[in-house]
């Protein structure tokens, strides 16, 4: 008998925690060594943040209504700007495909690639959002609502955002992503803003967080799957 | 235990082939030959299961596999044209990472022999940006020693490699085949690849 | 009888051509009775005057372009499980009227807002996700258009269209939260007149014209999509040739 034999019998998938961790190790490690990528995004939220100000004038009340909206929005827009980067790479030199082609379940793979990549991209909003927030005087705890509100839903753009990265690889126009991705982001928007502005009338936010944790539950149930369709149909 | 009949494929609305049968048992080794867009590659990718064809079946072991099939994806290693290296990993880290996503062995002794047996031992530190493309051909075909599978599915395995590594090709494809082994190889050179159990399919 | 039979392009497009010129002429029909209802007949409201009678076009079309994402949603369904050629081109048929509907919609109801409420966009929760829709198909259709190879194109919309159908209540859920929170003014145009009987037939009437003009319009697309993609097939030739010589 030889030893390339297939195995008798339909073969078992590995493990989808191995799949899930072979994709985190290997995005981490060559997010670390290119490292020049990893603070753009966050300049550009930073950037984004602080155009508002100088559009609508530095008013503090009107800031102070403004501001969680615009801090949403723009963490909204920085997630897309960082879209791209998720399967693009993989997908011109020919790693996709062999994902695809894979044991591992192709689900676990792209969830170990959104969650490294959210990592790199989402944390760091997160983490500087709070600074942000001073410039428009919110108060402490519609910062930390703020903070938690991004932190249950920066995943949940990411894992959407997949779907849609993975609709249009190869596809030379960048706008169709943003016009594919952003409606789907609207729920986020919406209970993240909304979550602050309950802070602040002290009502608080425990609805519109438990909300957000809903929408980052569904995204991680469904969207895995549905990025791996998109992917398979990318790679055909 | 591969076996297609009928397979048809589409470019656009043109189609590109139609009517291919082939039939793989242990040993067999099916090398496909053409003018460039005859559509080796998609014939190369319906049969590892990365593409649907337009019409006809593909099945493996009498049973009809559809396109990403689990039986199939256990059983076949495919190498395209792409050699899925990173440039910021080193030629190590590539093949293990490369070799651990097939579940392979990614073990540092057998990733050197590996690299060894393809005489890129000095570069076996380097990033693989910093690797000729043949260089970069020859990491992505270590990986046949360490994945074991029936299937080797080999789209212009030679493309960049000097004579010795063509030789070395080969020899594997030989060694594979005497095994008990199947594959199919797309190539435009002249692969010494003979006997009575090697099939020619020639794409107009 | 076998109904897989239509399921190939070339079986189904002599089909296509047989059944439009009746929903055609059952959509002019229902057109007719619905305005005649609606123009004429219906009582001139106490509040809104003569004004609310474009509700008549409006409820038609709101309803229209979302049955129609949702039929749309189902044909891609089918075209993905059954990896079905035709199933796809009829999704690829009724986007653009879909889209239409709601654009109708959309415009409809700020005409309607105007005169009533003293402004063409109020914000409110249905007219929002409205929008929203119109995006999701400008979003199909323009995911189509950018993939070249066919298939791709028909798959990848499908999973979109999918993913869209699955997210529409959940958006219209958090629009709605949405603007019950933030309801300042009391402005609201889903508060439609007090329904007189004939109000309602005229509403229903345009529905059903709404209805037979979306299934004629599509299957008159529809038939074009299959000339163009099935164009290298035989039978293609022959079929525009014969109408040629008509």
């Amino acid at each position: 008998m030889t030893a390339t034999a297939a195995p008798v019998g339909r073969p078992a998938a590995p493990g989808a925690w191995h799949g899930a961790g072979w994709a985190v190790r290997r995005d981490a490690r060559i997010a670390l060594r290119s490292k020049a990528e990893l603070g753009v995004q966050l300049l550009f939220y930073a950037i984004v943040v602080t155009l508002v100000p100088l559009g609508v004038g530095p008013d503090p009340a009107l800031l102070r209504a403004l501001g969680p909206g615009v801090l949403w929005v723009a963490a909204l827009l920085a997630s897309l700007l960082a879209l791209p980067r998720l399967f693009a790479m993989d997908f011109a030199d020919g790693t996709l495909e062999q994902m695809a082609l894979s044991p591992y379940p192709l689900p676990a793979l792209i969830s170990g690639k959104i969650a490294a990549h959210w990592l790199a991209t989402g944390l760091p909003l997160v983490v500087a959002s709070p600074l942000l927030g001073l410039q428009f005087g919110l108060g402490a705890d519609e910062l930390l609502v703020l903070a938690l509100g991004l932190l249950l839903g920066t995943p949940t753009l990411s894992l959407l955002g997949a779907v849609g990265a993975a609709l249009t690889l190869g596809l030379r126009n960048g706008a169709l992503l943003a016009l594919l991705v952003l409606p789907l982001y609207v729920p986020v928007l919406i209970f993240g803003a909304g979550a602050v502005g309950a802070a602040r009338t002290g009502l608080g936010a425990a609805a519109e967080l438990s909300l957000l944790a809903a929408a980052l539950l569904a995204a991680l149930v469904g969207a895995p799957f549905a990025a791996a369709a998109a992917v398979r149909i990318a790679v055909d | 235990m591969l076996e297609s009949k009928q397979l048809a494929a589409q470019r656009g609305a043109a189609t590109l082939f139609s009517g291919v049968d082939f039939k793989l048992t242990p040993g067999d080794a099916l090398v496909v030959t053409g003018a460039n867009g005859s559509g080796k590659t998609t014939l190369l990718r319906i049969a590892a299961g990365l593409s649907h064809a337009a019409q006809g079946t593909l099945s493996w072991r009498g049973v009809a596999v559809a396109p990403l099939d689990l039986v199939l994806r256990a059983a076949v290693l495919y190498i395209g044209h792409a050699a899925a290296l990173k440039d910021d990993l080193t030629a190590e880290e590539n093949l293990a990472s490369l070799a651990s996503l097939h579940a392979g062995k990614a073990v540092s002794e057998a990733l050197r022999d590996a690299l060894a047996l393809w005489l890129l031992d000095r570069q076996r530190a380097l990033p693989a940006r910093a690797l000729s493309m043949g260089q970069r051909r020859r990491v992505g075909l270590a990986r046949l020693s360490l994945v074991p599978r029936p299937l080797w599915i080999l789209d212009e395995p030679a493309a960049a490699l000097d004579a010795a590594g063509v030789a070395m090709l080969c020899d594997m494809l030989g060694t594979h085949l005497a095994q008990g082994g199947m594959a199919i190889v797309a190539t435009h050179q002249d692969i010494a690849l003979s006997g009575p159990t090697v099939r020619g399919l020639s794409l107009s | 009888m076998n109904w897989f039979r239509f399921a190939s392009p070339a079986s189904f497009f002599p089909l296509a051509g047989r059944l439009t010129p009746w929903f055609s002429a059952a959509a002019a029909m229902f057109a007719a009775a619905g305005l005649y209802l609606g123009l004429f007949a219906a009582p001139t409201d106490a509040q809104q005057g003569d004004a609310y009678r474009i509700i008549f076009v409006h409820v038609a079309t709101a309803w229209m372009s979302m049955l129609i994402y949702l039929v749309m949603a189902f044909w891609c369904a089918v075209s993905l499980m059954f990896n079905a050629r035709l199933a796809a081109m009829m999704a690829q048929a009724l986007a653009p009227t879909g889209a239409l509907f709601t654009a109708l919609a959309l415009v409809t109801g700020a005409l309607w807002g105007k005169p009533t409420w003293g402004t063409y966009w109020a914000w409110d929760a249905r007219m929002t996700s409205e929008l929203i829709l119109l995006f999701l198909y400008f979003g199909y259709m323009a995911l189509r258009h950018a993939i070249d190879e066919p298939r791709r194109a028909d798959r990848a919309s499908a999973l979109l269209a999918l993913v869209g159908a699955v997210n529409v209540p959940i958006i219209y859920f958090s629009v709605k939260w949405w603007n019950t929170l933030h309801q300042g003014a009391s402005v609201s145009l889903t508060s439609a007149p007090t329904m007189a009987a004939v109000m309602l037939t005229g509403m229903l009437l345009m529905a059903l014209a709404a209805w037979c003009y979306a299934i004629a319009i599509a299957l008159t697309r529809v038939r074009a999509i299959i000339l163009e993609r099935e164009r290298h097939a035989g039978w293609a030739g022959e079929a525009v040739l014969a109408k040629a010589a008509q």
